[in-house]
């Protein structure tokens, strides 16, 4: 007659059991950060004879750099998390940027390429930039869930194409001569203005990966679509919205870039895309999906800003600066790796 | 047992009785539903009253899971119709199924594994403040309400990782009753949890019953027909054989309704002539799962693994097949000392090791049957003169094993997503008796399977053992363990508690090892 109230007593204890906080994965990419940036400083000492932290203008620099890549890491992360992923970042940057700088020009500029559209209002252009990326990452989720083509094909498509758009736009002139009202707001804030902009992005996404519904739907189709699905969830149009704010995202990152730099060129976001992925991955965003924080990604574009900034500092030949990129993608997504056999073999 | 408890803690739907102007809470009429192929539903009825547990009995592939989708939203019927609470109704999706007083537990676990278990009770229904913001503390409050009345001792925020399947499965039992349903659907629940959980649910259902709720019980366990069930059809190749109350009828009743023909002796265990030892293990451990584990299987001998859920029988399986390798102690084979650091090392060695969980690290879901069943061949048993792998051979066995095993399936190229449960787990058991092992460890290898492919797949367990093959063979059905094993080795949180004789060992001597 006891045996029920044992059974009891035994799943909790060994469930109970293992009741220890676990240490949020973010901290400990925190301390790779840490440990990398103490690194470089120790090493400028030694080869340079400087500090390389104790320098305004170049930690200033990491974090614009930063900015961009970002902005569009938290979508890309998002999109990771539901168990897809997103290679059109890039291209999609170009396109965004360069339709969205056509609207952007004065009119006393004397290469206008839209004559009839130039002194337009400084948020008509940034509005079409948004719209363009949007419309793209719409793009991207329809064709996923209606034509049911891998993401990783979809989003190649797009890469593709969207850069396509690009150069065909302006037949691959660059565009430039911005109306005062939109050059200004890449120096506003002292020049942090994109800066501000990731930070704000990276806290409202954070709150909704963790505090709303559609937060808790991105993660339960990454972690079991099938689950998902029987627990109500309309999966396609998660997916769709998913993908389209994906999108809005490389837009509004696509206008940080042009407000800073004042020019459009179709060349522009080449391999942004990787970037991203990267920095989810560094940070600790899982590629199976289910798995991943806001939190994680913004400390993984760190890492990623501070190492190219701590490469040039040192003054390491851009060819091994990718080889050592490269290296430390995969060591991070092996590190990712064995934290979860871990996991598993604790169960 | 404890089932005071649990009702006092269940409130019984207030004073007010459900006003109730129909007989029945769900009917299905003349569904059909046809796969390519397969004519899954054919013209099938199904009529479930209020406050009562309805068994829906039949052999693997006899539709129960197919009908239950159709009901939960999940599939649309070909043709037909469904009252629900007297009106009809069509379910295009599981959400529009949930919002008329649906709710299902599936066959198979469907839970999001890397979130807790609080977030899978509620996702869709999360508490949000005035902000819209999901309250994380008042979920957990939510949570341990539910458990409490449940009487589930678990933490809501463990992730679903980290437990145990049957602790998974009672996760689903509290997601399922948390809708506060009509209809419950329950999709063999019992298939991974052992006896004493069975009781716990068994607690449940009856307090839910009370409430009103009319359940849908699909089981293969004949006891647990006589013990829960008021009513029960039975369904054969898709078409509906008939309803019965299940006090009129006897076991081999049912049986002769299900499969059309009887069905020999349950347990056909003979006497085998042992060995020598054939596998040896000593002082096995796992820091925190398992200490200390010793014991030996001969040749030709069935050694049964009895205990509670998170005993650690399972994780010995894992342990000595390299899955996860023991911290310390010491496998022997044929009395020499071997290192299997990984399962491809213990196939090597001749061993077979059939997991608990099919979906997980059974099944290749995307692969056909033919696939799956070939996918742990060591070729070099079907090489042919010319040194070439024989695989007119492979597919011929193949084929033959699955006709023995009574896989039900159109052709070997069905995508094995498509089998039902027990016939995916037929598929799983061919795939290991494909490879000719010495040794077979087989985790709850009748799973989810009919009364009439169980007694096949213990003869064929049988003349394994007839050909010198040592089987260690775990399972939470203790009948099984005790028909079938010439020693039990009963464990408990870790521990082995003792080994008992084919003569010695009964229901009560097992059960106070297992409990101590
Ligand atoms: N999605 C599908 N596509 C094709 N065939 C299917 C599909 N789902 C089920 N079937 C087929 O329909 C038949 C009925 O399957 P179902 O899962 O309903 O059986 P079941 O009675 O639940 O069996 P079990 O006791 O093994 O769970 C089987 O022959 C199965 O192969
Ligand atoms: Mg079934």
């Amino acid at each position: 007659m006891t045996t029920l109230n044992d059974t009891i007593k035994t799943a909790k204890d060994s469930q109970g059991a293992k009741k220890t906080k676990r240490i949020p994965p973010e901290v400990s990419i925190l301390l790779v950060l840490v440990g990398i940036s103490i690194m470089f400083e120790i090493l400028g000492w030694m080869f340079i004879g400087q500090s390389f932290l104790m320098n305004m203008s170049r930690l200033q620099i990491i974090v614009l750099q930063v900015s961009v890549i970002g902005i569009i890491a938290i979508g890309v992360t998002m999109v990771i998390i539901t168990g897809g992923i997103d290679l059109s970042s890039g291209s999609v940057v170009a396109m965004s940027a360069m339709i969205a700088a056509t609207f952007a020009q004065s009119s006393n500029w004397p290469k206008v390429l839209s004559p009839a559209l130039t002194d337009l209002p400084f948020f008509v252009p940034i509005l079409v930039g948004l719209a363009v990326g949007a419309m793209a990452g719409f793009v991207n989720g329809w064709l996923i869930t209606k034509t049911k083509i891998p993401p990783f094909i979809a989003t190649l498509g797009m890469m593709v194409s969207a850069r396509g758009v690009a150069r065909w736009y302006t037949d691959g002139s660059p565009v430039s001569g911005f109306t005062k009202e939109f050059a200004m707001l890449g120096n506003a804030l002292d020049r942090w203005m994109p800066v501000v902009i990731f930070i704000v992005v990276a806290i409202i996404f954070h709150i909704v990966m963790r505090y709303t519904r559609f937060g808790k739907f991105t993660y339960a189709i990454g972690a079991n679509p099938q689950a998902a699905r029987v627990s109500g969830i309309n999966i396609d149009r998660h997916l769709i919205k998913v993908y389209t704010i994906a999108g809005l995202l490389v837009g509004l990152a696509a206008m940080v870039a042009i407000a800073r730099i004042k020019t459009a060129q179709a060349g522009m976001g080449l391999m942004y895309e990787l970037d991203a992925i990267a920095a989810a991955v560094i940070g600790g965003v899982s590629l199976s999906g289910g798995r991943g924080r806001i939190a994680g990604t913004v400390i993984g574009a760190l890492i990623l800003g501070v190492m190219l900034s701590g490469f040039t500092f040192l003054r390491i030949d851009a060819y091994y600066q990718d080889i050592i990129k490269g290296a430390i993608i995969v060591v991070a997504v092996v590190i990712d790796q064995q934290r979860q056999n871990k996991r598993k073999k604790t169960t | 047992m404890n089932s005071a408890a649990v009702e006092e803690a269940v409130p019984v739907n207030g004073a007010i009785p459900r006003e109730q102007s129909f007989e029945y809470v769900l009917e299905v009429d003349h569904v059909r539903k046809e796969f390519p192929g397969v004519l899954a539903l054919d013209d099938v009825m199904l009529k479930v009253r209020p406050g009562s547990v309805h068994a829906l009995m039949g052999e693997n592939g006899a539709g129960k899971s197919t009908l239950m989708k159709v009901i939960a939203g999940i599939y649309q019927p070909d043709s037909g119709e469904i009252r629900l609470r007297g009106e009809t109704i069509t379910l295009e999706t599981p959400l529009k199924a949930q919002e008329s007083g649906i709710a299902m537990i599936h066959q198979e676990l469907l839970l999001m594994n890397q979130m807790t278990v609080a977030e899978n009770i509620w996702i869709r229904r999360e508490p949000t403040n005035s902000f819209g913001f999901i309250d994380h503390s008042e979920m957990h409050r939510m949570t341990e309400e539910l458990f409490e009345r449940l009487n589930i001792q678990l933490d809501p925020e463990a992730e679903i990782s980290t437990l145990s399947v049957a602790n998974r499965q009672m996760v689903e039992i509290a997601k399922a009753v948390s809708f506060n349903s009509d209809v419950l659907i329950m999709d063999e629940p019992t298939s991974a949890i052992t006896e004493t959980e069975v009781a716990h649910l068994f607690d449940i259902i009856r307090s839910l019953r009370k409430q009103g709720i009319g359940i849908v019980y699909i089981t293969h366990k004949m006891n647990e027909l006589f013990e829960i069930a008021d009513e029960f059809s039975v369904f054969r190749d898709g078409k509906y054989i008939g309803t019965h109350a299940s006090s009129d009828v006897t076991r081999d009743d049912i049986i002769q309704m299900m499969v059309g023909r009887s069905v020999d002796q349950m347990f056909p265990k003979e006497e085998v002539e042992l060995g020598d030892v054939l596998l040896s293990v000593k002082n096995l451990t796992l820091e925190g799962v398992f200490h200390d584990v010793s014991f030996d299987v001969r040749a030709g001998e069935i050694l049964g693994f009895a205990g509670l859920v998170g005993s650690g029988r399972s994780n010995v399986a894992e342990a000595i097949f390299g899955v996860t390798p023991a911290d310390s102690g010491t496998v022997w084979i044929n009395g020499e000392e071997v290192h299997i650091k990984n399962p491809n090392d213990a196939i090597m060695q001749g061993m077979a090791f059939l997991t608990e969980d099919r979906k997980e690290t059974g099944c290749f879901l995307s692969l056909d049957i033919q696939e799956n069943i070939q996918s742990a061949v060591l070729h070099e048993n079907f090489v042919n003169s010319g040194g070439f792998v024989d695989q007119a051979k492979l597919n011929e066995e193949s084929e033959e094993l699955c006709r023995k095993l009574r896989v039900k399936t159109p052709n070997m190229e069905e995508s094995i997503e498509n089998l039902s449960g027990g016939n995916q787990q037929k598929v799983l058991i061919g795939r290991w008796l494909l490879t000719h092992p010495r040794i077979l460890i087989l985790d709850e290898p009748t799973r989810g399977i009919d009364v009439g492919a169980k007694s096949e797949i213990h003869t064929l367990v049988t003349q394994l053992a007839h050909k010198g093959v040592a089987v260690i063979m775990i399972s939470s059905e203790l009948p099984e363990v005790l028909g079938m094993s010439d020693r039990v080795l009963v464990m408990h949180e870790g521990h082995v508690t003792g080994i008992l004789d084919r003569s010695e060992a009964d229901q009560v001597s097992v059960m106070n090892l297992a409990a101590q």
